[in-house]
C-alpha cells in the first residue's frame, strides 16, 4: 500500500484553505484593510471586478477583491458566482449618457465642443515617475479640486443632427442575456456588447490593438470618451412610468469609422461602442473597436481578421470561462495520460516489428461503423 | 378567473418537483414504462394529478404553453401555479396539454440543427395498464415493451409512424392518466401489439 | 445550507436544465444547449456535471462521486463536500450503493444497474473540434450527419501508423446517428457504455451543452472492419488485487524504472481485496 497515491484528499483541501487565509491576513502587526479603503484606494481595481464580474456592487466588489488578495479574475469570479443566485426583478430601461454627470469627457475628433474637453482623474498626462513620496502617509487631505459636470451633447449626437452618423438602435425588442441563454449564431449586437463589457480587458485591448495594426482594422477616431454617473431606471409594468433605481459610475467610448455606404444607405458614418462599468477608459476603447470590427458581416466588409470573427472573439473573451479551462489543466490527467502511454508503447512495439505500410493499411470498403444507418 | 386557481399546487414544491421530474425522466430513459406522479396533489379539472404535476415540474414563464378546448378549463390555475404564457396557436408552443390526441403535424418538431426545439406533448388519456395494446421499441428498451392505452385513436399510430420519420426533429409525448405517466420520445418505435 | 436552495440552483434553474435534459435522452448523442449558470466552482472542473446532478438529485439518492476512478482525488473530495452540504445527501464510495454517480474520466468496472444514474463531467462535448474549431460548421455537420471529417481523420491515422491513435475521447456513434465525445474516459471505458442498463447524462458548463444516452442504446466506437475498435490497458494485474481486466495506474516507485500497476477503480480494488483477492504487492508485504 506504500506506493499508491495519496489518500486524504479532505484533509489536504482543509490544510490548504487554512493556509491560504493565513497567506491572505498576512503579517498581522499590519492593520487590516478595510472595504472603505480597497474602495477608496483601489477604485480601479473594484471598477474592473465589477465590469468582469459584470455586477455593479462597491462594497460587494472590494469585498471580493480583499477575499482574491488583488487578484482581479478571481475577484471578478467570486462576484460572478455571488451574482447568479440572485433573483432577477426588472431590467433596466437604457442608461441615458447623455445625460451623464461628467466627470470625463473628452473628443478627439473636435478641437472644442459644447461642455468642452474635460480631462478629469486621467493619468493621461502624468510622466510614469515613480512618486516616492507616496511611499509614506500623506498624513492630509488633498484639496478637492472638481465638481462633477452637468450633461453635456454626445458627439454622435452632434454628427447625426447633420445627417452624418448611423442612428442609434430603436432598443424597442428585450435585449438577449447571455448569463440564461447560451450564446448562439447569429449573434446578434446586443448580444455581443453583453460578452465585451463582461470581456476580459487584457483580451480586448490586444484584439482592439490588433485591428490597428492590420487584422480587420477601419481607420478609428475617438469621437467621445466619457465617463461620469448615470441614473438606472425600470419601468414595472404594473406602475407604467419609470422610477429611479440609483446611480452608476461608468465608461463609455464612442469610436467613430468612416462607412462608404451601400445601395441603400449613403456614405456616413458608423460606429464601434464601449461602455464599462466603473471608471475602465482603456476597456471602454478596446470594446469599442472590437464592436465595430464584428460588425464587418452587417456592413459589406470582408472578413478576415480573428477581431472580426464574431465566433472566436464571444468564445474567447470570457476570463472565467477560459481561466478555468486553462488552469483545469493542473487537475488529474493521469487516467488519459496512462491511455497515451500504453499507446505509445503498443505503437513503438509494433513499429519495430511490422512498420506501417506505405501508402496506408486500409482495406477497401473498410469503413464499418461510419455507415449510418 | 375560474375557481380553480383557489387549490394549490406542490405543498412542498422542492421536493415534489424532483420526484416528479425523476419519473418523467425515467420514463423518456425507458419509453413505455410507467411511473406515479402528481399522488398528493389536489389536481385542477380537468386535469388528473400526473398531468398536473408534469407542467407544475417543467412549465414556466419561459416556455410557452397550448391547451386544447378540453383542457382549457385548468388555464387559469396553470397560469398562477407555473407562469406560464398560454399561446393561441399550438406551432409556438414549448409544452401542449390535450385531452385527446391533437394533430401533432401542428406542432413545432424542432430543425435539423436544433432538433431539441420542439414541442413536448402532455396527454392525458383516460387510462394506461388498460386498453389497446402497443408494442414499443427504440433506444432504452433492452427488448420490445408493452404498453396499454385506453383513449388513443385508431390514427394515432400513422400519425406516430409520421413523426418517426421527421428524426431526430419531431416530437415526444408524455402520456398521463390519474397518477400514472408513461413516455413516448420521438426516438421510440410503435406498432400495434 | 442556509441561505441556498436545495442542491444550490434554484428551482427555475433546475426546470431549464431538466427540460434539456428531457430533450436530450429524447435525442440520444445530441447536445442541447443550455443556460449554463455560473456556479461557484471554475469552468472546467465539473461544473456540467454539477449542474445535472443537482437538477436530477432527490433527498433519498445516494451520491458518490470519482475523479480518474477513485472517490478520494481532490476535486471529488471537494465535489462530494459541495453536494453533502448544500443537499445533505447521502455519500458512498461503494459504486454499488449509490444511485447517482457523477465522474470525471472513467466508468466504475461494476456493470451499473438501471436503477444507476451516471452524470459525466465533460469539458469538450464536441467530438469534431480539433478538426473543426467552429462550433457553427460542427452543428450543420451533426444536422447532415456528416462525419466525413472524423472519417478521413481515423483513415489517415491509420495509414500513417498503420492503427487508430485515438487512446481517450474516443468518438462514438450513437443509436447509429450522432457522432458523441464519451468524455475523456479511456478508450478502454468506451465499450460499458454500449447496451448500458444505466442512464447516462453529460454535462458540459462551460460549453453550455447537455447531452445523454439512454439505457439499452447502441454506442460504437468509430472503426473500420479491418482495423477494429481496440480497447487498451496496462499489460498487467493489479498489483493490490490481481485483477487482470481492471483498467490500471501507473504509479512510479523509485527513479530506477520500478513501477507498480493498480486498479484506477479504488472501490472496485477495494472490494476485491475485502473478497480475498490478493496481488503481487500484497503477496510480497505478506512475506515481509
Amino acid at each position: 500500500m506504500a506506493y499508491v497515491a495519496v489518500k486524504g484528499g479532505e484533509q489536504a483541501i482543509d490544510h490548504a484553505h487554512a493556509w491560504l487565509a493565513e497567506e491572505r491576513r498576512g503579517d498581522t502587526a499590519i492593520p487590516e484593510l478595510s472595504l472603505a479603503q480597497i474602495d477608496g484606494q483601489l477604485g480601479r481595481s473594484v471598477d474592473r471586478a465589477m465590469g468582469e464580474g459584470s455586477l455593479y456592487d462597491r462594497e460587494l466588489a472590494a469585498l471580493a477583491v480583499k477575499q482574491a488578495q488583488g487578484d482581479l479574475i478571481e475577484a471578478a469570479f467570486l462576484l460572478r458566482a455571488y451574482r447568479t443566485t440572485l433573483p432577477r426583478f426588472a431590467h433596466s430601461s437604457p442608461v441615458d449618457t447623455s445625460d451623464m454627470r461628467i466627470r470625463r469627457r473628452i473628443s478627439a475628433v473636435f478641437k472644442d465642443l459644447p461642455g468642452g474637453q474635460v480631462l478629469g482623474p486621467t493619468y493621461d498626462y502624468t510622466h510614469r515617475l515613480l512618486d516616492l513620496e507616496l511611499a509614506h502617509d500623506s498624513g492630509g487631505a488633498t484639496p478637492k479640486c472638481h465638481d462633477p459636470m452637468t450633461a453635456m451633447p454626445r458627439v454622435p449626437d452632434i454628427l447625426r443632427r447633420e445627417g452624418l452618423m448611423e442612428p442609434d438602435g430603436d432598443g424597442a425588442t428585450e435585449p438577449g442575456d447571455l448569463t440564461r441563454q447560451p450564446l448562439a449564431f447569429p449573434a446578434s449586437r446586443d448580444v455581443r456588447l453583453q460578452a465585451l463589457a463582461r470581456g476580459d480587458e487584457g483580451f480586448l485591448l490586444a484584439l482592439g490593438y490588433s485591428t490597428q495594426r492590420g487584422y480587420g482594422g477601419t481607420h478609428p477616431f475617438a469621437g467621445e470618451i466619457r465617463m461620469g454617473e448615470v441614473a438606472v431606471e425600470i419601468e414595472p409594468p404594473e406602475l407604467g412610468f419609470a422610477i429611479d433605481i440609483g446611480d452608476i459610475l461608468v465608461t463609455e467610448c464612442q469610436m467613430v469609422n468612416q462607412f462608404k455606404g451601400s445601395k441603400t444607405v449613403p456614405p456616413q458614418f458608423t460606429r464601434g461602442y464601449g461602455l464599462v462599468f466603473g471608471f475602465s477608459e482603456r476597456k471602454a476603447m478596446a470594446m469599442a473597436l472590437v464592436d465595430r470590427a464584428m460588425r464587418a458581416e452587417e456592413l459589406g466588409e470582408e472578413v478576415t481578421a480573428p477581431a472580426q470573427t464574431v465566433e472566436f472573439v464571444l468564445y474567447h473573451a470570457d476570463n472565467i470561462e477560459a481561466t478555468g479551462f486553462v488552469e483545469h489543466l493542473k487537475l488529474p490527467h493521469y487516467v488519459d495520460f496512462q491511455s497515451e502511454l500504453e499507446n505509445v508503447r503498443r505503437m513503438r512495439r509494433e513499429h519495430e516489428t511490422s512498420p506501417p505500410p506505405a501508402g496506408g493499411g486500409l482495406g477497401e470498403g473498410a469503413v464499418r461503423t461510419l455507415v449510418n444507418r | 378567473m375560474s375557481a380553480s386557481i383557489d387549490l394549490p399546487g406542490f405543498a412542498d414544491p422542492v421536493t415534489e418537483a424532483q420526484a416528479t421530474f425523476r419519473a418523467v425522466l425515467d420514463a423518456m430513459a425507458r419509453p413505455g414504462t410507467i411511473h406515479r406522479a402528481g399522488q398528493h396533489l389536489a389536481a385542477p379539472a380537468p386535469l388528473d394529478g400526473a398531468t398536473a404535476a408534469v407542467l407544475l415540474t417543467l412549465v414556466d414563464h419561459e416556455t410557452p404553453l397550448w391547451l386544447d378546448a378540453e383542457a382549457a378549463p385548468a388555464r387559469d390555475w396553470l397560469a398562477f401555479h407555473c407562469g406560464a404564457v398560454l399561446v393561441p396557436e399550438p406551432d409556438t408552443a414549448c409544452f401542449a396539454v390535450a385531452l385527446s390526441l391533437p394533430d401533432l403535424a401542428r406542432f413545432s418538431a424542432g430543425s435539423h440543427e436544433a432538433p431539441e426545439v420542439s414541442a413536448t406533448v402532455v396527454l392525458q388519456v383516460p387510462a394506461l395498464a388498460s386498453g389497446t395494446r402497443y408494442r414499443l421499441s427504440g433506444p432504452g428498451l433492452r427488448e420490445p415493451e408493452e404498453l396499454s392505452v385506453t383513449g388513443l385513436p385508431p390514427w394515432f399510430i400513422t400519425q406516430w409512424q409520421q413523426n418517426r420519420t421527421l428524426f431526430p426533429r419531431g416530437l415526444d409525448v408524455i402520456l398521463c392518466a390519474g397518477t400514472m405517466l408513461a413516455a413516448l420520445p420521438r426516438s421510440v418505435s410503435i406498432e400495434e401489439g | 445550507m442556509k441561505g441556498y436552495n436545495f442542491a444550490y440552483l434554484d428551482e427555475q434553474t433546475k426546470r431549464m436544465i431538466r427540460r434539456a435534459l428531457l430533450k436530450a435522452v429524447a435525442i440520444p448523442g445530441h447536445q442541447v444547449p443550455f443556460g449554463s449558470r455560473e456556479m461557484p466552482l471554475p469552468y472546467g472542473w465539473g461544473t456540467g456535471g454539477i449542474q445535472v446532478t443537482a437538477s436530477v438529485l432527490g433527498r433519498s439518492d445516494v451520491l458518490k462521486v470519482i475523479d480518474q476512478g477513485a472517490d478520494d482525488t481532490t476535486n471529488a473530495v471537494s465535489i462530494r463536500r459541495f453536494f453533502a452540504r448544500t443537499a445533505g445527501v447521502r455519500t458512498t464510495t461503494h459504486t454499488s450503493e449509490a444511485t447517482v454517480i457523477q465522474t470525471r474520466h472513467r466508468i466504475p468496472e461494476t456493470t451499473l444497474r438501471d436503477d444507476q444514474i451516471i452524470v459525466y463531467q465533460v469539458p469538450q462535448p464536441e467530438p469534431l473540434f480539433r478538426l473543426e474549431p467552429s462550433r457553427i460548421e460542427t452543428r450543420r455537420m451533426h444536422a447532415l450527419a456528416d462525419y466525413g471529417l472524423m472519417h478521413v481523420k481515423l483513415y489517415e491515422d491509420v495509414a500513417r501508423f498503420g492503427q487508430i491513435s485515438i487512446s481517450y475521447d474516443y468518438p462514438v456513434l450513437v443509436n447509429q446517428r450522432y457522432l458523441m465525445s464519451p468524455s475523456p474516459i479511456p478508450a478502454f471505458d468506451n465499450p460499458k457504455m454500449h447496451l448500458m442498463p444505466a442512464l447516462q447524462l453529460f454535462g458540459a458548463g462551460r460549453e453550455k451543452r447537455i447531452y445523454a444516452i439512454p439505457p439499452w442504446t447502441e454506442v460504437r466506437s468509430l472503426d473500420f472492419e479491418d482495423h477494429p475498435f481496440r480497447p487498451i490497458r496496462a499489460p498487467h494485474p493489479c498489483g493490490l488485487c490481481g485483477a487482470t481486466d481492471s483498467y490500471l495506474d501507473e504509479v512510479v516507485i523509485d527513479d530506477k524504472g520500478g513501477r507498480l500497476f493498480v486498479c484506477s477503480d479504488t472501490d472496485h480494488c477495494a472490494e476485491r481485496r475485502a473478497a480475498g483477492h490478493v496481488g503481487s504487492e500484497g503477496l510480497r508485504e505478506a512475506a515481509e
